[in-house]
C-alpha cells in the first residue's frame, strides 16, 4: 500500500515509482536547497552510472525490484530514490516472526563503486527485534530502507553511517507502522563526504509508537543531512523526534528537517520533536527546520523546539574552575550534550559504541 | 601555610570599571567575611580571582604562595587551590555529579582517586551534607533547587580542599535547615586549618554558624571598612549609607 498523499499539506510533493514523474533537480527546491548536488556525483540528475555493487552480510533473503514487499511503505519521493528502486540489482528482505533477543545486524560495506541497494524489514504481527545497519567502507550509494511494522510488534532500527571520509550516501528510510505497534528509529551519522537521510513514518492502524532517535557528527567539510517526515493519518498515534547534532571545522555543515502533519482525521494524536545543534567552531554550520502542520484540534499534544549553539562560556568556565582542563571540560559538554540522545538508545552493546565513536570524534 | 595576597586589583566588565583597587590579604585557617551593597562589585571580585573571561584586570595583583594568580588560566587556578562557590551555579547537562565531581578530584588532586575508595568517600562526603544519594546519578545542577545548588557548591569544597576558598552568597536562598548544613560543611573545612575562606554574604544570620575572623565592609568597588565580627553587627543595625557615600568621593 501507498503512503497517504500528502496533498492539500505543505509538504505535498510528488510520490511515484517512476522516475520521470520527477522534474530536473536544480538546488533551489525546498528539499535541496541545503544540499550542495555538486557533491552528488551525478545521482540526482541521472548522469551518474550505478554499475557497481556493495557488499551486505548478514542472515536474510536477497530480493529484487520485483518483490512484492518493494514499495510497500516507501513511495519514492525523488528522482535518486525513484531510480534506486527500479535499478537495485540485489536487495535484502529480513522477515522477523516472533521475539528475537540478539539483533540482527546486516554489515553494508563499500568499496569505492557506485551503487544501489534495498533493504526491506518485514516484522510479522507481535515480533520484537533490534536490526542494525552498519554502513562502513567507501563508495556513492543510494540504499533505501523500507519497515514493516506489524501489529503489535516492537522493532527498532539502528541505522550507523560510519562510513569512510569520501563516502556519497542517500537513503529514504520509511517505516509504515502498525495497529499497537513500536518502532524506533535510531540513526547515527559520524562518516561520510555527503550523507542525506530521509526517514519517514507513517501509520497502518491506531495505537502506534515510534520514536526517532538521531545523532550526528560533521566534521571539516562533512554534509550530514537529516530530512524527516512523520505523517499523522490514523488517532490515537504518538511520535516523538530526538535529533542532536555537532559540527566541527571548516564547510561542517548539518541540516535537520522535522515535517510533521497531523491529518484531519488523526485525533488523539500525540507528537513531539526536539533538534539540537552544537557548533564547535566559527567555520562549522547547522540548519534546523522544524515543521508541524496541523488538520484537528483534537490532539493530545503537538510541539517542537530547536536551537543551535555554540559552546556556553558559562558551562566551560564552571568545569574550569574546578580544574578541569579546557579540552576536558570541551569534551564533557559534547559528551553531555548528545548523552540525552545517547541514553534512550537502549542497546547497552550499541551504547557503549556511540560513547566511543563520540570520544573518536572529540580525540 | 597558603596566603592569597589581593594588591590594587583593577577589573572591568566591558569597558566600565567595576573594581577600583582592592587590597586583601587571607591566610589559611582564617575566616574573613565580606558585606556590601548590591552591585559593589562582590562577585567580581570572586569572578576575578577565579578566572572568569567576561572579566578584565585592568591594574593590581593577585598571588597564592608568591605564585602570579592572574597570570594561570582558570584551571590551573583550581589546581593551584582556589574554589569559588558560586552565587549562581551552572547546569551542565548531560554531566551526571559522580562523574564531574571525580574528574574535578582527579585534576585537583593530580591523580584519579581509586575508584573504591572514591565511590566512599563521595557517598560519606554527600551525607554529612544531608544530600540524597540520588543525586549522584542526577546532572550537574540540572533541576536543582537554589538550596539543593549551594549544598552541592559545599559538596565540591570538602572534596576539593582547597588553600583558599571563596563563598559567592552561599547562605542566599537557603532555609535555616539548610544553612545549619552549609556551615556545618564550612566549618569542617575551616577546622583543618589549611584552608583561608572568603565569605560573600548580606546577612549576619550566616556570620551565627560561621565566626569570622575579619569582616570587609565592601563599597564602589573596594574595601572600605575593616573590622572584627562586631562590625557586621554594626552594618546590620545601621546599613552601608555611610560608606556608600565615602566610597563615591
Ligand atoms: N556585562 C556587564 N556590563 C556592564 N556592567 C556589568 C556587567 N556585569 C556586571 N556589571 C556590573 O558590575 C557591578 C558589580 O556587579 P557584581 O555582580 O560584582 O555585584 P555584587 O556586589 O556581587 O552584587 P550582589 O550583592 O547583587 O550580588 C554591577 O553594577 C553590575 O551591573
Ligand atoms: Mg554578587
Amino acid at each position: 500500500m501507498a503512503s497517504p498523499p500528502l496533498d492539500g499539506t505543505k509538504f505535498a510533493r510528488v510520490l511515484s515509482r517512476d522516475p520521470d514523474a520527477f522534474g530536473a533537480i536544480t538546488g533551489r527546491e525546498e528539499e535541496w536547497r541545503f544540499t550542495p548536488l555538486y557533491r552528488l556525483r551525478g545521482l540526482h540528475d541521472g548522469t551518474a552510472v550505478v554499475d557497481g555493487t556493495i557488499t551486505v552480510d548478514g542472515a536474510f533473503e536477497t530480493i529484487g525490484p520485483d518483490h512484492p514487499l518493494v514499495g510497500s511503505a516507501l513511495v519514492p519521493a525523488d528522482k535518486p530514490s525513484a531510480l534506486a528502486m527500479r535499478d537495485f540489482k540485489e536487495g535484502q528482505l529480513v522477515t522477523v516472526d516472533g521475539e528475537l533477543t540478539e539483533p540482527i545486524t546486516l554489515q553494508v560495506k563499500g568499496s569505492g563503486e557506485t551503487s544501489y541497494g534495498h533493504v526491506v524489514i518485514d516484522a510479522k504481527p507481535f515480533s520484537k527485534a533490534v536490526v542494525v545497519l552498519d554502513h562502513t567502507g567507501t563508495g556513492t550509494h543510494v540504499g533505501a530502507v523500507e519497515v514493516l511494522v506489524g501489529d503489535s510488534a516492537d522493532i527498532t532500527l539502528v541505522s550507523v553511517q560510519d562510513w569512510d571520509d569520501d563516502a556519497v550516501h542517500l537513503s529514504a528510510q520509511a517505516a509504515r507502522v502498525g495497529r499497537d505497534a513500536r518502532f524506533k528509529s535510531v540513526v547515527v551519522t559520524f562518516g561520510g563526504d555527503l550523507v542525506r537521510l530521509n526517514p519517514t513514518v507513517t501509520y497502518a492502524g491506531p495505537g502506534g509508537d515510534a520514536e526517532l532517535l538521531g545523532l550526528a557528527f560533521a566534521d571539516t567539510k562533512q554534509h550530514l543531512e537529516h530530512r524527516l517526515l512523520v505523517e499523522h493519518t490514523v488517532p490515537n498515534c504518538k511520535s516523538r523526534v530526538t535529533y542532536k547534532t555537532a559540527a566541527q571545522g571548516v564547510e561542517a555543515h548539518t541540516v535537520w528537517i522535522g515535517d510533521v502533519v497531523i491529518r484531519k482525521e488523526a485525533t488523539g494524536t500525540d507528537t513531539y520533536e526536539l533538534n539540537r545543534n552544537l557548533l564547535l567552531s566559527d567555520e562549522a554550520r547547522a540548519d534546523s527546520v522544524p515543521n508541524l502542520e496541523i488538520e484537528t484540534g483534537e490532539i493530545a499534544g503537538a510541539g517542537h523546539a530547536s536551537a543551535t549553539g555554540r559552546f556556553d562560556e558559562q558551562q566551560l568556565f564552571y568545569l574550569q574552575s574546578r580544574g578541569i582542563t579546557e579540552g576536558e571540560a570541551r569534551r564533557m559538554v559534547v559528551r553531555g550534550f548528545f548523552h540525552e540522545v545517547v541514553q534512550q538508545v537502549g542497546i547497552p552493546a550499541l551504547e557503549e559504541r556511540l560513547d566511543a565513536a563520540i570520544e573518536k570524534e572529540l580525540a | 601555610m597558603s596566603t592569597l595576597e589581593i594588591r590594587d586589583l583593577s577589573v572591568s566588565v566591558e569597558a566600565k570599571q567595576i573594581l577600583a583597587g582592592v587590597n586583601l590579604t587571607i591566610k589559611a585557617g582564617e575566616t574573613h567575611a565580606i558585606m556590601g551593597p548590591n552591585g559593589s562589585g562582590k562577585s567580581t571580585l570572586a569572578y576575578s580571582i577565579a578566572g572568569h573571561p567576561k572579566y578584565t584586570v585592568t591594574g593590581g595583583s593577585v598571588t597564592l604562595d608568591g605564585q602570579d594568580v592572574l597570570a594561570m588560566s582558570v584551571d590551573e587556578r583550581a589546581r593551584a587551590g582556589l574554589f569559588l562557590a558560586m552565587q549562581y551555579p551552572v547546569e551542565v547537562p548531560g554531566v551526571t555529579v559522580s562523574n564531574f565531581l571525580r574528574t574535578a578530584a582527579s585534576a585537583v588532586r593530580g591523580e584519579a582517586p581509586a575508584l573504591r575508595l572514591w565511590v566512599k568517600e563521595q557517598k560519606e562526603a554527600m551525607a554529612a551534607l544531608e544530600m540524597d544519594p540520588a543525586f549522584a546519578s542526577r546532572n550537574v545542577n540540572e533541576g536543582f533547587s537554589g538550596g539543593e545548588k549551594k549544598r552541592h557548591e559545599i559538596l565540591q569544597l570538602e572534596l576539593l580542599k582547597p588553600k583558599i576558598a571563596i563563598l559567592d552568597e552561599t547562605d542566599s536562598g537557603l532555609d535555616v535547615d539548610a544553612l545549619r548544613v552549609v556551615s556545618e560543611g564550612v566549618n569542617r573545612v575551616r577546622a583543618t586549618g589549611e584552608t583561608g575562606t572568603l565569605l560573600i554574604t548580606h546577612y549576619t544570620r550566616i556570620l551565627k554558624y560561621i565566626v569570622p575572623d575579619f569582616v570587609h565592609v565592601f563599597a564602589g568597588g573596594k574595601v572600605v571598612e575593616e573590622g572584627g565580627k562586631e562590625l557586621a553587627d554594626e552594618l546590620e543595625a545601621n546599613g552601608y549609607a555611610k560608606y556608600v557615600g565615602a566610597a563615591a568621593i
